[in-house]
């Protein structure tokens, strides 16, 4: 089904699905560039910057509860059915996902202020860098599929969550070893840990919001590894 | 997906660039086609097992112009069946052929296969009087008889011979009010004429009174247009406790009410029979452009 919200009979039904999309995806926007902030401030030990993260993480929120009303409003208002229907329903759910890979985003920024107060970096950086790369990019990825209603691509960002979470658990090996080696570092390892963990959840989220693509365009919804539900 | 619901002239590309990496998108564009697209045979599954009336083929003409092109549908026992279209599709001509309502306007002629419980409908040895007790109706605008309540839902039992005696009327009567939902708000006054009841107690006795010659299928062409939404809203928990012993047909105007009352729907576009699916089907994932087009409000 070729996507078309700007076709309905009424003008101002066209336009509230299209700032509802719209509203959902400047989200996604400051959301991504959170993680980025985030994933920057830990890596310069830049404690300025992981301030305001947290202060936008209050934006986000207020985001989300924005889209929520709208979506409601819409629901009301005009009982949207088929693909306008699953238009609202994935942009409520993708706007859940986006505020929590914010919350992500603030607990990283957390780490990067403690860390920062600790002074020395610890290992284990190149471990962030890299899981920090694959998931932003599956962030922007998945939003941009939703964008072009591009089932195709969702379905390739989507698979790149199991690489995600295969580096991310022979990362916490590695973090594992390091605590062994020197028992002083627990503390700071543990920081890297829990980023590290942020970071993976936000892969995660990411491949909710490709499920989302798939939900809209397709009507199937394949949450929880049930691809076969996609004719 | 899709390229099964595409007419033939759609699929041969559709099929060409399966072989090809980007088939996933072109399917998902190809599946849309046009609003304008032709309906070449029905999607969905308008068929079903157990049915209670089965159609095939059916075509309606009103003298030189065709109003239902080809319709083949299923409609299960003790199932609500609802057809939706824009004005002029052909949902109430096909409801109004299956207890031959349409013998009535002169020039209109049907054509196909008409069956319940498999005896033909349009037979030659038919009598419709009692085909229309076996198939009863219900229209769009309440139409009580001037008559008493109590003659209002006693009159078709009497004329079908299905009881004479009194007793025998008086139960008939206070079950299919009851069963109508109407019964705790006439039972004081039976002897008052129908037409000083309200638009929505009039309708329940025009439901009351098709029910009261026991029919196995009841057909209502758009029962709730006249009613406000409290009086709608009767109904509609009406229907749904009606379907336990009887098969029903709707016509209606209001898409929420079709999503709300049906298991299946039938969308019918310039007398064609569109698609035909589960209720929920159509209302989240229909398969046709033109359904989507429709229950989305898309229609220029």
């Amino acid at each position: 089904m070729e996507m078309h919200f700007d076709q309905h009979i009424s003008r101002q039904f066209n336009e509230d699905l299209e700032s509802l999309k719209t509203e959902m995806l400047e989200m996604g926007g400051l959301v991504t560039r959170q993680v980025a902030d985030a994933v920057e401030a830990l890596a310069n030990a830049d404690s300025e910057l992981a301030e305001k993260v947290l202060q936008v993480e209050e934006e986000i929120d207020r985001c989300e509860m924005e889209v929520d009303e709208h979506a409601t409003l819409i629901i009301a208002k005009r009982q949207p059915a088929a693909s306008d229907l699953r238009m609202v329903m994935s942009v409520i759910r993708i706007a859940r996902d986006l505020e929590r890979v914010g919350d992500e985003a603030s607990k990283i920024a957390k780490m990067a202020i403690a860390l920062t107060d600790e002074g020395t970096a610890p290992r284990g950086y190149t471990e962030i860098r890299h899981i920090a790369n694959a998931v932003r990019k599956m962030l922007n990825d998945a939003l941009d599929a939703y964008t072009r209603f591009d089932v195709k691509s969702a379905m390739e960002t989507l698979a790149k969550d199991e690489q995600v979470d295969m580096d991310y658990r022979s990362a916490i090996r590695e973090m594992v070893t390091y605590m062994m080696e020197d028992p002083r570092s627990i503390s700071r390892v543990m920081n890297v840990l829990w980023t590290l963990r942020s970071l993976e959840r936000i892969g995660d989220h990411a491949k909710n919001i490709c499920e989302q693509v798939v939900y809209l365009v397709k009507g199937a919804d394949i949450r929880h590894g049930n691809e076969k539900n996609m004719r | 997906m899709s390229t099964m619901t595409l007419n033939a002239g759609e699929a041969v590309p559709a099929q060409k660039e399966a072989t090809q990496p980007v088939a996933e998108q072109t399917e998902v564009k190809s599946r849309a086609a046009n609003p304008n697209s032709q309906v070449d045979g029905t999607v969905g599954s308008p068929f079903c097992d157990d049915a209670k009336l089965r159609m095939r083929n059916v075509n309606v003409f009103y003298g030189e112009s065709q109003a239902i092109h080809d319709v083949s549908l299923d409609i299960g026992r003790n199932q609500v069946v609802a057809m939706i279209g824009p004005s002029g599709c052909g949902k109430s001509t096909f409801l109004r052929c299956l207890n031959r309502m349409n013998d009535t306007i002169e020039g209109c002629r049907v054509e196909g296969e008409l069956s319940l419980d498999g005896e033909a409908i349009y037979g030659p040895k038919v009598d419709v009087v009692p085909l229309r007790a076996r198939v009863g109706m219900v229209f769009q605008k309440p139409n009580p008889f001037p008559k008493s309540i109590y003659d209002n839902v006693a009159y078709g039992p009497k004329i079908h011979g299905i009881a004479s005696r009194r007793a025998e009327l008086d139960e008939i009567v206070e079950n299919s009010l009851r069963r109508a939902g109407l019964w705790n708000e006439v039972k004081d006054r039976l002897d008052k004429p129908g037409t000083g009841l309200s638009g929505g107690q009039q309708q329940r006795l025009c439901i009351a009174r098709a029910i009261a010659v026991s029919p196995e299928v009841i057909l209502m062409d758009e029962p709730c247009s006249a009613l406000d939404p409290i009086a709608t809203a009767r109904i509609e928990e009406l229907i749904d406790e009606l379907r336990e012993n009887y098969t029903i047909a709707i016509v209606t105007h209001s898409m929420q009410q079709a999503a709300r009352v049906s298991q299946r729907t039938a969308y019918f576009h310039l007398g064609k029979l569109v698609e035909v699916n589960d209720t929920e089907t159509v209302f989240t994932n229909p398969e046709h452009d033109l359904t989507e087009a429709y229950i989305t409000g898309r229609f220029g």
